[in-house]
């Protein structure tokens, strides 16, 4: 069927990869999943994709400018939808954290609505990711911060608020973040053991 | 602080002039505040500086030319006004092929470039994969340099934290890559190393400063003071004194977030050929700045041009020509005038330096350091000049 936009997105895990499926599929759209790894080049280029979809961040992104140079610059050019023409979808792809490789040839017209509501789930899907790290970090934080707590507790036989305290001036005054007073904390009282 | 850049880099030794810009205070020193963003790949670092996220990044030497030439995945415009680093890459072999070498009468001694090529045509008759980090890059135009006629040669892009994967899985059984990737995949007893990049090319120009075409023109005082930072910090760089201070800048978490040991061998140039080995003296593994290494010489940049326009059936003139003016040596000279010694001449024959050699310049004379091909060819941009 040559009315048949044919998308591979390129996505390991298999949760993300649904997501991004559900928001592309429609009936002039047939979609294959491939995952990262190596040889991927390759394997795109087997499926003579007209589009291809990746995250923007994902460490292989790199081997998908490798189709740039297929089959000679000049024979099959593939090229990332940030072209020379339209800089306000370029900036939200980019934006969204997707990147996209087409087939050069393919009208705009067509690829539109397909890059809009890639960019509208990889966005979310950025924005998910950022924040699940947020909170890990905040988490970790908290741990170490306890930890530091408790030698200051057992080393000074502070109660808990004073030892917190004692912290928090320390790090006001070295203007320093509590988490990293912790850290030289519990660093320095793994060294003394 | 008054004025501030945003740079971006990948976390690799060459980034070491723009983070040492940083920490070591150049660039206070200059009243500039730098921001560092970290980029993971080549294709998003090169994004992030076409659409303005960030002011200028260090890059593939090969890049901005290939953008210029119109290859690659976006369209970019991009120029170098300075160069970062010559040098550093290393070529890595499986230990399988290690052995095949080998037994075809190689001894791996990290330095003859002949030898390690016949051997590799008669250990690998029917050709090889060789992985690169880009495709446009002075590792793949070094690598096509040196076996470009060898039957059944290809290369592939391998991201260089994959490369201990591609080769398990087979796909590659040598690369080209920056340290400490491959020094890191020696410490894996994934691989041997073979050559470093310098038995190829003595001078290869590895990484630029680049900015979009006009920012130097828009920016002068920013610019101006970014390039004496990078400038000092590439000074300070290739002090033997600066090593161990160095490897522990560049070690840490939010930069190369490797341990310092590893770090320290290519900036001392001495290097682990395999997981078990010694280390190997490799003098002049990578140059941050003697030898004239920060000046962008037309000659280097037509030297890749015509490389890429063989390798990828491009009109040679044409190329060399655009290639050139991507690179800036006026704008080196407007603004390092008052602390670099400059040069006289902006083109040199490349490879016909078997020794460093004094040239002249505005004060006197520059060292210009060693500069020869494997095979002892010369590029000479004007035949007979």
């Amino acid at each position: 069927m040559p009315d048949t936009l044919f998308i591979v997105v390129v996505e390991g895990e298999p949760d993300r990869a649904a997501t991004v499926l559900d928001a592309l599929a429609g009936d002039s759209v047939s979609l294959r999943v491939i995952e990262p790894g190596p040889g991927l080049a390759r394997r795109i280029a087997a499926l003579q994709p007209d589009l291809v979809l990746i995250d923007a961040a994902n460490p292989s992104r790199d081997e998908l400018e490798e189709l740039t140079l297929a089959s000679g610059p000049l024979e099959r050019p593939v090229a990332i939808f940030v072209d020379r023409s339209d800089s306000q979808m370029t900036r939200a792809v980019i934006e969204a954290g997707v990147a996209a490789y087409v087939v050069d040839g393919l009208t705009p017209a067509r690829l539109r609505p397909v890059l809009d509501a890639a960019v509208a789930r990889f966005g979310m899907l950025h924005r998910m990711r950022t924040e699940l790290a947020q909170t890990r970090a905040a988490l970790e934080e908290r741990k170490l911060i306890d930890r530091a707590k408790g030698i200051l507790m057992r080393a000074r036989n502070l109660p808990e608020d004073e030892a917190y305290a004692l912290m928090r001036k320390t790090a006001m005054e070295k203007n320093r973040r509590i988490a990293e007073i912790a850290q030289a904390i519990v660093t320095a009282s793994e060294m003394l053991k | 602080m008054s004025r501030a850049v945003d740079l971006s880099f990948i976390p690799l030794l060459d980034a070491a002039p723009l983070i040492v810009a940083d920490r070591m205070g150049f660039a206070e020193e200059e009243r500039l505040a730098i921001r560092l963003h970290r980029a993971r790949t080549w294709s998003m670092l090169r994004d992030m500086l076409a659409l303005g996220q960030v002011d200028a990044a260090q890059m593939l030497s090969a890049v901005p030319i290939a953008g210029r030439l119109g290859l690659g995945g976006a369209a970019v415009d991009f120029e170098t006004a300075l160069v970062l680093s010559l040098g550093g890459q290393v070529i890595g072999v499986s230990p399988a092929l290690a052995d095949d070498l080998r037994g075809a009468g190689l001894r791996i001694d990290f330095r003859d470039a002949l030898a390690a090529r016949d051997a590799l045509l008669r250990a690998r008759p029917a050709g090889l994969r060789f992985g690169v980090p880009f495709p446009f890059s002075m590792h793949a135009e070094l690598l096509h340099l040196w076996l470009g006629d060898m039957p059944g040669l290809s290369t592939v892009t391998v991201p260089p934290p994959q490369i201990a994967e591609a080769l398990l899985a087979g796909e590659i059984e040598a690369f080209c890559v920056g340290e400490p990737w491959g020094s890191s995949a020696v410490s894996q007893r994934l691989a041997e190393l073979l050559l470093p990049g310098t038995a190829i090319w003595t001078a290869a120009p590895e990484k630029v400063l680049a900015t979009r075409r006009g920012w130097f023109e828009a920016n002068p005082d920013r610019g101006g003071a970014l390039m004496r930072a990078v400038w000092r910090a590439c000074r300070w760089l290739d002090q033997p004194e600066s090593r161990a201070t160095a490897s522990e800048m560049l070690a840490r978490d939010d930069a190369l977030a490797i341990e310092p040991e590893v770090i320290e061998r290519a900036l001392s140039s001495r290097l682990l050929l395999s997981a078990t080995g010694d280390g190997v003296d490799s003098p002049g593994f990578i140059a941050f700045h003697d030898g004239a290494a920060n000046f962008p010489w037309r000659s280097q940049a037509a030297w890749i041009g015509r490389q890429m326009s063989q390798r990828l059936r491009l009109d040679a003139d044409a190329a060399m020509r655009i290639a050139q003016s991507v690179w800036r040596p006026d704008l080196y000279r407007q603004h390092l005038g008052d602390v670099a010694v400059l040069p006289a001449a902006s083109a040199k024959v490349e490879g016909a330096c078997p020794q460093p050699i004094l040239a002249g310049a505005n004060r006197g004379t520059v060292l210009l350091g060693r500069n020869q091909f494997f095979d002892g060819r010369i590029f000479d941009l004007l035949p007979g000049g």
